[in-house]
């Protein structure tokens, strides 16, 4: 029976703007969160000037920023404390996981299930809208008198709540961005549980399906006490309640007025309720889209693909109760700071069980080394240095000295920046021909790679020194003021002259991107002969129109490659093949 | 170009997807109230000032009633539509609608009689937690009833083009009405017994 | 539409509804009457508790279906029911766990 269905063309706007396919709409989460991406990004550079150079006004746009942000072009510390807050709730909640789920997920999990759409096509265009409104709302808060959330992307109370009115704003946008990851998720979970082609079992999934199953049950279930919490915060700051309000608070030498009584902690445990599964919900998409490119490009089947499998669930599982490892400097008791330190070292398990077995799969591999695999090659050691720095952290003793320093910056970018984007980048080069039906350059792509992985390693890897030297995070100067910082301070030019190169290396990323949507040598549907369904899809699967020429059917895993017996060195999920060849 | 199992369900889940997806919203439900629950908790056992004003039981019991009554016509107007008595239908589904609606007005003359004694979300946490939690149950309850009328009204459309499809749109309310009245049955002793 | 059911099954799920209806409408009455006892703390937070979850159990079980639902909600719901009492738990006891001071 075939999907393509006749029916009249649709008009721009339904076609482009309303879509209610999977595809349009991946595509809009992509272009939308690049560019929140990169509006992130500028943002951390302007704090990287301010870090290497305090007090100097900031060239070429230093004038543009407003009186009320830099006078002169000199930075000012309450811009500063916006600047942090909003490139972290800009980079998690607009720009990567919009691009790792609501992109990536969206436009391949039909094509890789072998179903026409998702479960819920009208569900899927709401959540697109309702994440853009909330990304609107995140970004028009800068011009709020007072400006933008300053209280850092955690908006711990007290101080959000006496914080300027883009913290209210930052709250609406959360509740926006929370109700579009809802939507998402429930679609997701649906899809993937009833949509799948006739013979792809679970086990037959690919693991990127896996993993976007796993991260969407986090979503689903861990978000909605952040947006309980957000209510609460609203509701402090808007009704003058005091659930996070404690009594007797003085502020600036006077007593606040209010009822009093609430508990700062109470924010903290809802937030990181949620924060913690969102670390998992950032990396382990990544790990799908890693696990993908590296069983296509050794061209041999991953190792281990079942225990990568049984990995997940059990990391998304403990993910839930570890989160009180990020408050164990709040007067915590041994009992629950013991429970806490326990479930986090169980969790580091399925980590290292995940990343060893894309490492082994390496092994023996016939390895092409084309951009793609580049980016997947060196997300192993870097989510490997993210991953092991994360272990005093999760240690109370060590923690003590290592909390809210540098050294807890380093770890959480190594994981995210080299780790999560690189993979966002190997996805982008290795499904681009899938969504355009042209290649991107491959040179363009390596000389992108090996700044974007220098530059990565100059601007995160120093902040470990600096964090161990005792230097504190969200410090405006960057530790001057202090003598303790002394010995370590001159780490932030260097930080940030790398900083401004890995600016530069993005540029042939951006062009290439681009230029070859036009000019990018064309090829047929399966230009890396790959064995999962979203290659047995035409290249730029026509919109609206269903994904396949025919519903497939799956006669096999997800990365029979090399297949002994066998001319090719693949045998794709969805052809049934003639019993292999003797001799 | 068609969705399966959007009517009929799936052999090895049993489920047709609908039905998956509003478990899957009402999971997510279940951690919103759970982290109200959860910081009612928190803050009444961390305040050693912790005061709680008296709210009229009487007023809530009857509501209480009134929304487990509603949980019944609901399903009720569910069962009538697998007998295939459409009718029967939209009697059950206006009574669902009826008394939800019974249940909003006995809720605003509670806050209206909370207001006027000055007892503001401000005055202290019981009356924040109060005004919270059974504000966030309101809306939900609103959102229901505007559910239940597009189902009765414009809605019903479909019982006669797709009786099936219409039938499973029912239900998928009738889970989500459930769950409000679920919530309720929590609500209800935890702010105004205990 | 769930499985197809004859007339009379449904006319027998429609008894059991009203019953249903009865025991709620019981266990409300009680639970009202409970608290006009004025039990200290202890005693008063588990009775209320255990006549909701039973109240609560029996919305689940036969106006939602949950009795005769299938095993795949049935999980989703087991695990759902595990992270709420990790997120009512987990901070109460952070909370009494507390260092002194």
């Amino acid at each position: 029976m075939s999907t393509v269905s006749e029916h009249p063309e649709e008009g721009f706007i339904r076609k482009y703007v309303f879509s209610i396919d999977h595809k349009v709409i991946g595509l809009q989460y992509g272009f939308t969160a690049l560019l929140f991406l990169l509006f992130g990004f500028c943002l951390m550079l302007l704090m990287r000037w301010q870090l290497g150079f305090p007090g100097q006004p900031i060239p070429v746009i230093g004038g543009l920023l407003g009186n009320a942000n830099a006078p002169g072009g000199i930075m000012l510390p309450e811009f500063y404390n916006q600047l942090g807050a909003m490139h972290g709730t800009i980079m998690v909640f607009l720009g990567v996981v919009p691009l790792l789920v609501g992109a990536f997920g969206n436009y391949l999990i039909p094509l890789q299930i072998g179903a026409p759409d998702m479960a819920f096509p009208k569900l899927n265009m709401m959540s697109y809208w309702v994440y853009f409104v909330g990304g609107m709302i995140m970004f028009v808060s800068f011009f709020l008198p007072g400006g933008a959330a300053n209280s850092g992307w955690t908006s711990y109370p007290p101080l959000s709540n006496i914080a300027t009115m883009g913290q209210t704003a930052w709250l609406m946008g959360m509740v926006f961005l929370i109700t579009s990851s809802l939507l998402g998720s429930i679609n997701i979970i649906t899809t993937i549980i009833q949509l799948r082609a006739e013979g792809l079992t679970y086990m037959r999934m690919p693991f990127f399906v896996w993993s976007q199953l796993v991260t969407s049950f986090l979503l689903l279930l861990a978000f909605p006490p952040l947006e309980a919490a957000g209510i609460l915060q609203l509701m402090d700051r808007l009704a003058g309640t005091s659930f996070f309000m404690p009594s007797g608070l003085v502020v600036s030498g006077q007593v606040l007025e209010g009822a009093g009584g609430g508990s700062p902690l109470l924010w903290q445990h809802l937030f990181w309720f949620l924060a913690h599964p969102e670390v998992y919900v950032l990396i382990l998409p990544a790990m799908g889209i890693v696990a993908e490119v590296i069983a296509n490009n050794t061209r041999k089947p991953l190792w281990g693909y079942n225990a990568m499998v049984y990995a997940s669930v059990w990391l998304g599982f403990m993910s839930f109760i570890v989160w009180a490892h990020h408050m164990f400097l709040t007067g915590m008791g041994t009992v629950m700071s013991a429970f806490f330190q326990t479930t986090t070292m169980i969790i580091s398990i399925p980590s290292v069980v995940i990343l060893t077995a894309l490492l082994i799969s390496l092994w023996g591999g016939s390895i092409r080394f084309n951009t793609p695999m580049l980016f997947a090659l060196a997300f192993l050691p870097m989510f490997g240095i993210g991953g092991l720095t994360g272990l005093p952290l999760g240690l109370a003793p060590s923690d003590i000295h290592l909390h809210d320093t540098y050294y807890v910056i380093g770890h959480f970018h190594y994981v995210v920046a080299p780790g999560t984007i690189f993979a966002i980048f190997a996805g982008i080069y290795y499904w681009f021909p899938k969504f355009t039906g042209r290649r991107m350059s491959e040179t363009l792509g390596k000389v992108h790679f090996w700044g974007s992985f220098i530059f990565m390693n100059g601007v995160f890897g120093p902040m470990f020194l600096q964090g161990l030297a005792g230097v504190s995070r969200r410090l405006y100067d960057g530790g001057a003021q202090y003598s303790h910082a002394q010995g370590v301070i001159q780490f932030n030019q260097f930080m940030s002259y790398s900083a401004f190169l890995l600016l530069i290396a993005q540029l042939p990323f951006i062009f290439n991107f681009f230029w070859s949507m036009r000019m990018g040598e064309k090829v047929g549907d399966n230009p890396w002969q790959a064995t999962t369904l979203d290659w047995a899809a035409t290249s730029s699967p026509p919109l609206g129109h269903g994904n396949f020429a025919e519903v497939p059917v799956v006669w096999r895993g997800p990365y029979e490659y090399s297949v002994p017996g066998y001319e090719e060195d693949f045998l794709p999920q969805h052809v049934a093949t003639p019993a292999p060849q003797e001799g | 170009m068609e969705i399966p199992y959007t009517v009929a369900e799936r052999p090895d889940t049993g489920l047709y997807n609908g039905k998956l997806g509003i478990w899957l919203f009402l999971a997510s439900e279940v951690m919103l109230f759970g982290g109200l629950f959860s910081s009612y908790i928190l803050l009444r056992t961390g305040d050693p000032n912790w005061f709680k004003p008296e709210l009229s039981v009487p007023m809530a019991t009857l509501n209480t009633m009134v929304l487990i009554t509603s949980s019944v016509t609901m399903v009720m107007s569910w069962a009538s539509l697998r007998l295939q008595d459409f009718k029967k239908f939209r009697l059950f589904s206006a009574a669902t609608f009826l008394l939800a609606s019974t249940f909003m007005v006995i809720k605003a003359l509670e806050y209206n009689t909370e207001l006027s004694h000055h007892l503001y979300p401000s005055a202290n946490n019981f009356m924040a937690t109060y005004f919270t939690m059974t504000g966030l149950h309101g809306l939900h309850v609103l959102a229901g009833m505007v559910v239940i009328a597009y189902l009765w009204g414009p809605g019903s459309k479909m019982w006669k083009t797709e009786p099936e499809r219409f039938t499973n749109r029912v239900e998928i309310t009738g889970l989500y009405w459930h769950f409000v009245d679920l919530v309720w049955i929590f609500l209800f002793p935890a702010l105004y017994l205990l | 539409m769930t499985t197809a059911h004859s007339p009379e099954d449904i006319k027998k799920e429609t008894r059991v509804y009203i019953l249903v209806f009865i025991a709620l409408a019981t266990l409300t009455m009680i639970t009202v009457g409970i608290s006009y006892l004025d039990l200290s703390t202890g005693p008063a937070v588990t009775l209320a508790l255990f006549v909701a979850l039973i109240k609560g159990s029996l919305v689940a079980a036969f106006f939602m279906h949950l009795i005769s639902e299938r095993k795949l909600i049935y999980a989703v719901l087991v695990f759902t029911v595990f992270f709420f009492l990790a997120l009512i738990f987990l901070p109460l006891g952070s909370f009494l766990n507390q260092v002194a001071g």
